[in-house]
């Protein structure tokens, strides 16, 4: 298994199809009139056998985002427009936004599942894990007996790397790494099409933290799963993911191929972000992160949410808020011509080659 | 275990400019402003006697006027207890503690309070480091008031103004009568430096003081550590489990593994070339985006438990190249090169020493 493997979309049928569509969707927390909007008309599709990543600062609404497109948003979250489409294997297209109750229980975990947040603390600590993950099959699969689903719990313990007489070991006897292990085995269990990770190495240290990217990556050749990953370290996720988005402040401001937003990055805030991170490797150089703090999502600026802290606001910055759409330099090929961004440097440099642009964001 | 030959070359060059010119040997500043030998603290196991966790294990450390020393490791290496220990919040099971070659063991409060006038130490949660009910001047005004006597009125108005913009949080007047929670985060982690530069300590222990920060601030965080470390010449120890931070911030790097030190040495070296095969193993793990088919593959195994540490050396049953002799004899710290020391048995001249190399880790 090496790294370049990762960024091929797995062949079969239907590979780079649409599996999850999420058109405007917005989101307010909270019912009144002053609700604030964490969410405010984000697209983004995820593709068959794709791997996704989604990044940003805490409280730029990455999770809110894949919670809302699973229906998963804890009161007083509210979606308030926009639509989620699933893709089944078969070609059948739901809403998931309209399922009703009992859809939504039967398609939940069977069509898509989580590794949540911090995934160390959400096992039952009472229960024994080979017995957390047999719920959850007989659950979705009456059928099955209580003694096979147990055997097939201590399949997917070996699947992730442990060993399956741990099925009978309560939480509290794994160390941390191997629960998240156990984590993502229960959100494999029913073989399930999109897999949402949010933040699911963060409380690990690095090497561990090395070990479950294989293993996700490896996991995801073999089944096929579509994966999104929600993190905020970009480096991880230039990685691991095909594609990713940047988020700021409930708005995706960039979307392109994981190398593009590395090597090409299009959007100021972008740009920043992978200049915060201190390099391992290569020359040392004096970094100057972002100036500011991230806004106050109820007080939003009317304009680009950035724009206080961007380099090169000018006067229609803080007044119009800019739109997801093609990059100035769209005319360079069919790869450049894929790419999101929500800047209006974009939008006046458009169609002169991206001359205005700074130089920065024009590579 | 300890060579005082260490702090010979212990200021890099990026230190150079800052801090005393270290090259007359007679200097004061040549000796280190806080020294402890031999450091180790075990923790008793409720409900089993005589066992014990081996929590920090002979650690020594030293740290010079105006230098940054990072101690890298995973979680439950112990770092954070060696900053408990030299901030005597806990008592050392073993050991010895000096500020400027003087014991500095404390009894009593007193004692204990000129201490921390001396050594002053930033927590990692700025959320829980404040106490919410309170001011910023408030807060402020209880340090200054404890370390610089007893002013009062607009003189102790003052000396808070002072500090405060000493952290960069200026106009003071948009600042001091805040609350902490009408700061963001990085504000808030500035309060808390500034509640400790009241003191004007000469040792500032930062415990993982920007993990909990968001990443576009870090950055802010550290440039603002590095520059009180110019101007006043404070001794910084920095504790992370990044080391590319450690990289861009400290001067010199000991890389903590199981409670023992393994690595040390100036950041760059240990970052750039290795020794040990954990810090290889390490850095191995750390994604890097320009580089992804040299990761570290196939790491196995996690941390030991530290109520059994495996003997020898505690990194041998994750080790790939280690020997017998790595199995029943402890390695001390070895000088491999000029301010490099590392504690494995590759490096010594023993017949049966195993075999390091490029191959330790780093594939």
């Amino acid at each position: 298994m090496t790294a370049s493997t990762l960024h091929v979309p797995t062949a079969g049928p239907g590979a780079g199809d649409p599996v999850l569509e999420i058109e405007n969707l917005s989101v307010d927390y909270g019912y009144t009139d002053d609700a604030t909007h964490v969410l405010r008309d984000v697209s983004l599709t995820l593709h068959r056998g794709e791997v996704l990543g989604l990044a940003g600062e805490s409280g730029c609404g990455k999770s809110t985002l894949a919670y809302a497109a699973m229906r998963l948003l804890p009161p007083p979250g509210l979606i308030t427009s926009g639509s989620v489409h699933f893709t089944d294997r078969d070609g059948t297209r739901t809403d998931v936004l309209r399922q009703s109750d009992a859809e939504l229980r039967a398609s939940r975990w069977q069509d898509m599942s989580v590794v949540f947040q911090g995934a160390m603390n959400s096992l039952n600590p009472v229960f024994r894990i080979g017995r957390q993950i047999a719920d959850g099959i007989l659950a979705h699969r009456p059928r099955t007996t209580r003694k096979e689903a147990l055997e097939q719990a201590a399949g997917l313990l070996e699947m992730v790397g442990i060993n399956a007489d741990r099925a009978r070991d309560y939480p509290h006897q794994l160390s941390g790494g191997m629960r998240q292990r156990v984590m993502i085995a229960m959100a494999l269990a029913l073989d399930p099409q999109v897999l949402i990770m949010d933040e699911p190495t963060t409380a690990l240290d690095v090497v561990m933290q090395r070990q479950i990217v294989e293993e996700i990556a490896d996991l995801r050749e073999r089944l096929g799963f579509s994966v999104v990953f929600i993190t905020h370290d970009v480096s991880l996720l230039i990685e691991i993911a095909d594609r990713i988005a940047i988020m700021y402040a409930g708005d995706v401001v960039e979307d392109a191929r994981a190398q593009d937003v590395y090597r090409r990055p299009r959007h100021p805030y972008s740009s920043a972000l992978l200049h915060s991170f201190p390099p391992l490797r290569g020359e040392r150089r004096e970094l100057t992160g972002i100036p500011g703090a991230p806004p106050d999502m109820q007080r939003m600026p009317p304009g680009c949410p950035f724009a206080p802290r961007c380099a090169h606001t000018t006067d229609v910055c803080r007044e119009v808020r800019p739109a997801l759409g093609p990059t100035a330099l769209a005319d360079r090929g069919e790869q450049e011509a894929a790419r999101r961004v929500a800047c209006h440097l974009h939008d006046a440099a458009a169609g002169r080659g991206g001359g205005s642009l700074p130089a920065g964001l024009a590579r | 275990m300890s060579t005082p030959a260490l702090g010979a070359a212990a200021v890099p060059p990026s230190a150079a400019p800052a801090s005393p010119a270290p090259d007359d040997g007679a200097a004061p500043d040549e000796s280190p402003v806080l020294r402890a030998t031999g450091l180790t603290r075990h923790f008793p196991v409720r409900g089993r006697r005589a066992a014990v966790v081996h929590a920090v294990d002979g650690v020594d450390l030293e740290i010079h006027r105006g230098e940054v020393v990072a101690l890298v490791g995973e979680s439950g290496s112990g770092k954070s207890t060696v900053a408990r220990l030299l901030a005597q919040l806990m008592p050392r099971t073993a050991g010895g503690l000096e500020l400027h070659g003087r014991d500095a063991t404390v009894r009593g409060r007193r004692a204990f309070r000129a201490y921390c006038r001396r050594v002053q130490m930033i927590f990692q949660d700025p959320f829980g480091s404040l106490n919410p009910v309170h001011t910023v001047r408030y807060t402020l005004s209880r340090s200054v008031r404890i370390h610089q006597g007893r002013l009062r009125g607009a003189e102790l108005d003052a000396a808070i103004r002072r500090v405060l913009e000493r952290v960069h949080l200026s106009p003071t007047d948009r600042y001091i009568d805040k609350f902490p929670h009408e700061l963001s985060g990085g504000q808030r982690q500035r309060v808390a430096i500034a509640r400790a530069l009241a003191a004007d300590p000469e040792v500032l222990l930062a415990d993982e003081p920007i993990s909990m920060l968001d990443v576009s601030i870090r950055l802010g965080i550290l440039n603002l550590l590095q520059d009180l470390r110019d101007r006043l010449d404070i001794a910084i120890l920095y504790i992370t489990h990044d080391i590319a931070s450690a990289r861009y911030f400290a001067d010199r790097t000991a890389v903590m593994y199981a409670g023992r030190v393994v690595e040390s040495g100036d950041s760059e070296s240990v970052t750039q070339d290795p020794k040990h095969p954990y810090t290889q193993l390490l850095i191995g793990s750390a994604p890097d985006p320009d580089d992804l088919a040299a990761r570290a593959r196939g790491a196995r195994g996690e941390a030991p438990s530290l109520v059994d540490p495996p003997a020898g050396c505690r990194f041998n049953p994750r080790c790939p190249v280690a020997a017998d002799v790595c199995r029943t004899e402890t390695p001390a710290l070895i000088e491999v090169a000029e301010g490099r020391r590392v504690a494995c048995w590759g490096y010594s001249d023993r017949p049966d020493r195993p075999r390091v190399g490029d191959e330790g880790g780093t594939r």
